[in-house]
């Protein structure tokens, strides 16, 4: 009989915490987060601050459209509840559900990443509103590309790990890795509701 | 030993349906958090008065992002009293920042 602690023969109910590693990740991760909170805190206050010197450019009511900015919202949660899903198989030990579902959450986040890039393009070359028009512009792109960056950072982190493990199905040493991945997509849509209200919903009123 | 198989089968069977109940409730909160989302671009794109509509759209956004920390992120699980802390002191952090920030462009 082997004893393969990171493979046991019944995976328990919560895999991500069975590993002192694992319960370590976790803390460790949220503590990553609070600190991302205060982090995007300074960005949103920036823009805030600074979203109606457009010095003489255009004006967030002239350049965003909501449509866009809704399908993009829609995208991002529905990427949200497909990272639940592919949890939720984790937690009862499927790992090709898991490696599904969370394929598609990598699509969604494909699909928000591309019409964010083609928004920013639109504003470039149709309004000439770029980073170094306005104050408002610096403060536009860095809070909203910030959160692209973070996008485009959990979509090459979802995949490297579901690359990785492949072939190697799922055990108490990887279980913590597709959970906090998860976390930190959860996480990449709290920041974008945030952002859709204020910055888009806000700027047009 | 047989026993012993048996109540380890039966305390998982527990925890998976545990889990799929779980389950249902993060698709009744996904379909809430849609409905918020409608409501707020709706009524932005009503052209509803200024004064009425942004403290509403901020109230469904923080209602949202409850829902996704406590619901799909988990806080509501046992075992999250550190992230809790973790979280809630990053968001007074926040919330001096944003106010610091707009108090400084008042005058």
């Amino acid at each position: 009989m082997s004893h393969d602690t990171l493979n046991p023969e019944v995976m328990p109910s919560e895999p991500e915490k069975a590993t002192l590693e694992g319960k370590n990740k976790f803390l460790g991760f949220w503590f990553f987060l609070g600190g991302e909170t205060v982090l995007f805190a300074s960005l949103f206050g920036t823009y805030l601050a600074l979203r109606n010197s457009n010095n003489g450019g255009p004006t967030s009511e002239e350049l965003f459209g909501l449509e866009l900015v809704f399908v993009m919202t829609m995208l991002l949660l529905t990427s949200s509840l497909t990272s639940v899903y592919a949890m939720y198989h984790m937690k009862n030990n499927d790992f090709r559900k898991m490696q599904i579902w969370l394929g598609i959450t990598v699509a969604l986040g494909l699909g928000f990443l591309g019409f964010e890039i083609y928004e920013f393009y639109h504003y470039i070359h149709h309004y000439e509103f770029t980073f170094r028009s306005s104050a408002f512009g610096s403060a536009f792109y860095t809070l909203v590309g910030f959160h692209g960056g973070h996008v485009l950072f959990g979509l090459l982190w979802i995949i490297t790990i579901m690359a990785r493990n492949a072939k190697r199905g799922l055990n108490l040493y990887n279980a913590p890795k597709f959970y906090i991945a998860s976390l930190y997509w959860h996480f990449i849509d709290v920041v974008w509701v945030f952002i859709f209200t204020v910055v888009y919903l806000m700027g047009v009123i | 030993m047989a026993e012993n198989t048996n109540s380890v089968q039966n305390e998982l069977d527990y925890h998976k349906k545990k889990k799929k109940e779980e389950m249902k409730q993060q698709v009744i909160t996904f379909a809430l958090m849609i409905v918020f989302t409608i409501i707020a671009f709706t009524m932005v794109a009503a052209g509803l008065d200024k004064l009425f509509v942004i403290p509403i759209i901020v109230v469904l956004a923080i209602v949202q992002v409850i829902f996704q920390l406590y619901y799909f992120m988990h806080m509501s699980h046992k075992g999250h009293e550190l992230p809790a802390i973790m979280m809630y002191g990053g968001i007074s952090v926040a919330f001096l920042t944003i106010l610091t920030f707009l108090v400084l462009i008042w005058w």
